[in-house]
């Protein structure tokens, strides 16, 4: 089995200087849009729950947390790339015309 | 039979989660120029689904009842809200988010160490610890963010809270965390003990961000940011998904670089913001003849306007309170009409400006102002000494060339917009108070500054209809 955990270790620190590489090019102009989509990959959480509340034999605890869980991942997902599209969807070069939209506030 | 075989074979599977990792990676980085950006949010979304559904072809899966009423009610949930926030919330929605997620990572823990308990022999060391540190951080970025939420939503105050013996309640808090999180990974294995952890760094992650003001809330969400992808990371371990410790570690190390270049560009570092209660509203001088007897000019509406009508090229330097104001389509009306009259005009953004960084640029953005005309600090700064006016709204402290000449001053040091170069300045504010540091900005003494006090969307629109008749 150990052989399995320095592999995902590796795996672990890899995606570590991944991530400062790409974010590192990131202007910040985009940080807004950027943090709330980094935001939402952690939403990845959701897998987490699937597998706890969907396997065979899982108690009412369980059960419930792992619904909750569900959830909130669910949340996290879709409300933040939802989010993220609403604000990058604004963004427009000079001259470009802005697609159309729905603002709410408007 | 055949394909559901092959589509339940966990080596499927991991391909899946290979595909969904390398589509993160590549939606990140379209993230880096605002042409890409939409598509790379939506690239990354994609592989999200890809994970998910191959998460549900695992053989072990057997209750799908469950999981279809959380994602119903999460997906209601998530659309409701992202499509209902205005954008100025947008801090506050990413907290909230931001919190979900986190409780999310410790509920998963929860219920991994609970099913494993019953298990005959001990739980392997390189399960059970990364189970305890997941719930552990996962716990704290749920409180935390639920409060940098609550503070940001005005739910509660913004001002910090502080109390005596804080930090030492804080530091024995950490150590009993700490104390705990050994102990179990050390053998006995105890549900009540593992439950007691849970709540104390939920605890904790409430005690740490009370203290914290409003103002600086977004280096918080950042780092909490950090906190839930590398508690999500955690979780990776413990079920042995790839999918979750790439795309944990991926946010993790991402949220602490955004975290390190905020801190950068408000000249504070993490400790500072955590621990200083800086944020509290120091009850600066505010009278306008204050700073060595000297007084600042007051121009009406129409003496702005004709500054800015006969004016070769314009900087707008846009703040917190033009936010707060509101103000965003009101600049930009003052952009059009003053653009008809040849007048070239261009905004400079502080990485700071608004309530998080970037933020400025969603709520210029959302005003319909294009991106190209947005200028970052280190390219427009060459370009104010050429500008005949800089049109500052509501930015205060990252304007103060105190930052710049002032050793003794509190943000010196801080990069600012070298807003005192340009020709001439025009400063709109609602009073002579000072910014959230307490700071006097010697910029309104200028001898080429005037002042034209009042509530930004009021004298911006003003200034619409003046410089129309100019």
């Amino acid at each position: 089995m150990s052989g399995d955990l320095i592999t995902e270790v590796t795996i672990f620190v890899l995606a570590v200087f991944v991530g400062f590489e790409v974010i590192s090019k990131v202007p910040t102009m985009l940080h807004t849009p950027l943090m709330s989509g980094t935001n939402a990959i952690h939403g990845i959480v959701l897998l987490g729950g699937l597998l706890v509340v969907g396997a065979e034999g899982a108690d009412t605890l369980t059960k419930i947390a792992g619904t909750v869980a569900v959830t909130f991942g669910t949340i996290n997902i879709v409300g933040g790339f939802l989010v993220t599209d609403r604000m990058l969807e604004m963004f427009r070069g000079r001259g470009e015309r802005k697609p159309k939209q729905e603002t709410p506030e408007a | 039979m055949v394909v559901a075989t092959f589509l339940q074979d966990p080596d499927f599977i991991r391909v899946c989660y290979l595909v969904a990792s390398v589509l993160f990676i590549l939606g990140i980085r379209g993230l880096s120029h605002p042409r890409t950006a939409r598509q790379g949010n939506l690239i990354a979304a994609v592989g999200m689904g890809i994970a998910v559904i191959a998460t549900l072809l695992d053989e072990s899966i057997d209750n799908y009842g469950l999981i279809a009423v959380g994602i119903a009610i999460g997906t209601v949930v998530g659309v409701v809200s992202a499509r209902a926030v205005k954008m100025t919330a947008m801090p506050q929605m990413v907290a909230l988010f931001n919190g979900v997620g986190g409780g999310a990572v410790a509920l998963v823990a929860l219920s991994e160490y609970h099913e494993r308990i019953p298990d005959v022999g001990e739980i392997p060391l390189e399960t059970l610890l990364p189970t305890l540190l997941a719930c552990v951080i996962g716990a704290i970025s749920f409180t935390g963010s639920l409060i940098a939420f609550a503070k940001l939503q005005e739910l509660m105050t913004g001002r910090p809270i502080v109390f005596p013996g804080n930090q030492f309640i804080n530091g024995g808090l950490l150590i009993g965390i700490v104390f705990l999180v050994i102990y179990l990974a050390a053998g006995p294995e105890s549900e009540g003990l593992f439950v007691l952890m849970l709540c104390a760094a939920a605890l904790f992650g409430f005690l740490l961000i009370i203290p914290v003001g409003g103002a600086d809330m977004p280096v918080v969400i950042s780092m909490l940011n950090a906190f839930t992808g590398l508690s999500a990371a955690g979780a990776g371990f413990v079920l042995d998904n790839t999918a979750l410790i790439i795309a944990g570690s991926l946010v993790g190390s991402s949220g602490t670089l955004l975290t390190i270049l905020m801190g950068q560009a408000m000249n504070r570092s993490l400790a500072n913001v955590l621990f200083s209660a800086f944020g509290s509203a120091v009850a600066g001088p505010s009278a306008a003849a204050d700073a060595d007897g000297r007084t600042v000019r007051e121009a009406t509406v129409t003496d702005v306007a004709t500054m800015l009508g006969y004016a070769d090229s314009v900087i707008v330097v846009p703040g917190y309170g033009l936010a707060v104001a509101q103000a965003q389509h009101s600049v930009r009306e003052l952009a059009t009409e003053l653009e008809k009259r040849g007048v070239e005009v261009n905004y400079a953004i502080h990485p700071v400006a608004g309530r998080m960084p970037g933020h400025m640029n969603v709520l210029l953005a959302e005003a319909d102002v294009p991106y190209p005309q947005l200028k970052e600090m280190d390219e427009i700064n060459p370009e104010f000494p050429q500008a005949d006016v800089a049109l500052v709204i509501g930015a205060n402290d990252v304007t103060n060339p105190a930052a710049r000449e002032d050793q003794g001053s509190p943000i010196y040091g801080m990069p600012i917009l070298d807003v005192d170069k340009a020709k001439s300045i025009v400063v709109l504010k609602r009073s002579m108070n000072p910014g959230f540091a307490g700071i006097e900005n010697m910029l309104y003494y200028d001898d080429k500054t005037v002042m034209l006090f009042g509530d930004a969307k009021d004298s911006v629109n003003k200034l619409v209809g003046q410089v129309k008749d100019v």
